[in-house]
């Protein structure tokens, strides 16, 4: 009986995680072309309220996810048009846009706070459901949560596995490379920007009409999310398979501190609530902090053995961003 | 003769992102079923109908004000300090703090509300180092440093409102038990605005206008935040230099949070900066970067904050219009300055 609680806590780890795993994943297409949406966080608020109004007012889920997808990608339209043809800062347009979407989610959804609403359903997959354990923790699940599956496989070997992905690959680290083999590089820019928008944008109603189902408005405990979204981005060093074991430890983290809550009635529960942003801070820190220089001098006092472990894992930790992310490419 | 064409091309260009601003905001509106131009009319009643509507956005530009100078010193350097709304609330915090450690002494009051301030900058400031050491020395982009930071900050000011510094009987989102009138700055008679309040504001921007217009540290700063390979090339010891700029903002975003404390609120409550730091980015990048428009454009921002808190009762519309008003102009500003570039280079 113990077991099973557990076991359907650690599928409901899956399905939160699934969200996590849209966005990230939308990010690291955008930033393997070299453009930074930092917008994530307003455009994952505002589809959450776009997707959960839309599913209520058509009384259909497929409409909300819909709704979401095209709000996340015109968003992300915005930040291409920006960055690839005006050439502006992509920090300075993604801090304004994620602001301005979240004030645009509280202002528009203020008259559907708490009101009823739509969600989707488990749907447990025949034959497969019944087997012991894995059963329960892969295929008793939602469609999204399925998707989300598939989603990490496709994405890893798109951009490993197949011609396109290389191209995705040099247009990020070498787009006058990519330019003389024939690559268009602003033209993918735009593709892959967009395509990662709007896989933010599906991962907003995942939380209106699933995972955190209904829009409570500014305290829809949603905000916050996309920044966590953008470091495990950083985290997976751009690759979809260390991005969305990022996505599970975050969401397992998670799950433990509710899990936990009772035992540590000492700890309020707000401050347990941002547990997760000090724990993003020491993340990129281990992922960052094998570059600096005054780490390779202290390094080099240390005897020989503890020196290759420390710099073994450091290496492993190691996550370096495309080349040309964050910076316009000038045909010569 | 042509300067002078260019000049009105500008001004044309700005006109239009105002003009297109509006536009967007008025549809919004008008989504969320409302007349816009009553909606306009409640902003500008809220902000300015009486004289408490008048003295309260004045009241909230002092702390925008403080913000904003303090985030022209991390731009000249370069940076970008997210975390200037952590900054405000430490300094919310330190000052509580050393105003909970002397209230019962037998210290003169104004000596206490000094030290308070003192300590609230130290406090943004100290804040604002860790995220500097965090990206000079760890490789951590000020971005998510700052907001972690911001994270922190709030539940740290929660844990303290309901855990150490709790009310007498049991602790409140109301925050903690406000501090005897001897230890408030002096208020103009019937409101909550303190002359002292905005002349710090007044002052700190001076103080910041020259240091980046007129100084030989400016300059280098500036040098710093174009290019910090060169910098360290010719001799500017690059990352003291950014880590001075954090402290530098920090301190400024600390007396923010210090006189919301002592001029403002009388005791730290959750809520102790509502979002001034954010709101500073903001009005930087539309002014770009440029101290001379920090004052009237923060002032703008400020009446659209506390001319907004009249919607909900007047239209039954979110207060968060005035958010989406001032992104849309930030927006609008920033693309339409890029198109007239685009523009001009053919």
């Amino acid at each position: 009986m113990e077991n099973e609680v557990i076991l359907i806590g650690l599928a409901g780890v899956l399905a939160s995680a699934a969200p996590v795993i849209f966005a990230t994943i939308g990010e690291t297409f955008a930033e393997r072309s070299g453009v930074v949406n930092l917008s994530v966080n307003g455009t994952m608020l505002l589809t959450a309220m776009a997707g959960f109004v839309a599913a209520v007012l058509t009384k259909s889920v497929v409409v909300g996810f819909l709704v979401g997808l095209i709000v996340g990608a015109l968003v992300a339209l915005l930040v291409a048009f920006s960055s690839i043809t005006l050439k502006l800062s992509q920090v300075a347009v993604g801090y304004v846009l994620t602001m301005t979407c979240r004030d645009l989610a509280y202002f528009l959804g203020n008259p559907y706070v708490g009101i009823e609403g739509v969600r989707i359903n488990v749907v447990p997959i025949p034959v497969l459901s019944d087997i012991p354990i894995l059963g329960t923790l892969l295929f008793k699940q939602d469609v999204m949560t399925y998707l989300s599956f598939i989603l990490i496989v496709v994405a890893y070997v798109w951009i490993f596995k197949t011609r396109p992905g290389m191209m995705l690959q040099g247009v990020g680290e070498r787009p006058a490379a990519a330019h003389n083999r024939g690559a268009n590089v602003n033209r993918l820019r735009y593709i892959y920007t967009v395509l990662g928008g709007a896989l933010v944008g599906i991962s907003g109603p995942m939380y209106s009409l699933s995972v955190k189902a209904g829009w409570q408005g500014t305290i829809s405990g949603l905000d916050g999310i996309g920044w966590i979204v953008l470091a495990i981005t950083i985290f997976g060093a751009w690759n979809p398979l260390r991005a969305a074991f990022g996505a599970y430890l975050f969401a397992l983290l998670q799950w433990l501190g509710l899990v936990l809550q009772p035992v540590l009635t000492g700890i309020p529960s707000q401050v347990l609530q941002a547990a997760p942003f000090p724990l993003m801070i020491l993340t990129l820190l281990f992922v960052n902090i094998g570059d600096a220089e005054w780490v390779d001098r202290v390094l080099a006092q240390l005897p020989e053995g503890t020196r290759r472990a420390i710099v073994r894992i450091f290496r492993a930790l190691r996550s370096q961003p495309p080349a040309a992310l964050g910076t316009p490419f000038e045909r010569q | 003769m042509q300067h002078n064409e260019k000049r009105w091309q500008n001004l044309g260009f700005q006109l239009g992102a105002v003009v297109l601003a509006l536009l967007l905001t008025s549809l919004v509106i008008l989504a969320a079923g409302a007349p816009p131009l009553d909606a306009y009319k409640q902003l500008l009643k809220g902000a300015f109908g009486t004289k408490m509507n008048v003295a309260d956005t004045v009241v909230a530009w002092v702390p925008l004000l403080l913000a904003t100078s303090g985030l022209l010193v991390t731009f000249a350097a370069g940076l970008w300090n997210i975390g200037v709304e952590g900054q405000i609330i430490l300094g919310s915090i330190f000052t509580t703090g050393v105003l909970k450690l002397l209230q019962d002494s037998p210290l003169p009051p104004a000596f206490i509300i000094v030290l308070a301030v003192l300590g609230g900058m130290l406090g943004g400031g100290l804040w604002a180092v860790l995220a500097g050491v965090l990206k000079t020395f760890g490789g951590v982009n000020e971005i998510f440093g700052g907001l972690g930071l911001n994270f922190i900050a709030t539940s740290m000011t929660i844990w303290l409102i309901f855990g150490p510094w709790k009310r007498p009987g049991v602790g409140s989102m109301s925050g903690t038990e406000p501090f005897p009138e001897s230890l408030w700055l002096p208020t103009l008679p019937g409101l909550r605005l303190s002359i002292w309040a905005v002349m710090l504001g007044i002052i700190a921007l001076v103080v910041i206008y020259f240091l980046l217009q007129g100084t030989y540290f400016g300059l280098k700063l500036k040098a710093v935040g174009n290019n910090p390979r060169a910098a360290f090339l010719l001799g500017i010891p690059t990352w003291q230099y950014m880590l001075l700029s954090f402290f530098l903002c920090g301190l400024f975003a600390g007396l923010a949070g210090s006189l919301q404390v002592v001029a403002v609120y009388h005791r730290l409550i959750p809520s102790i900066s509502s979002g001034y730091g954010y709101l500073g980015l903001m009005v930087a990048m539309l002014i770009n970067y440029q101290a001379f428009w920090v004052a009237p454009v923060a002032f703008f921002f400020v009446a659209l904050n506390i001319g907004s808190i009249q919607l909900p009762i007047a239209l039954k519309l979110d207060s968060s219009l005035s958010g989406v008003i001032q992104g849309s102009l930030v927006l609008a500003v920033l693309v339409v300055e890029g198109i007239r570039h685009r523009l001009l280079r053919k």
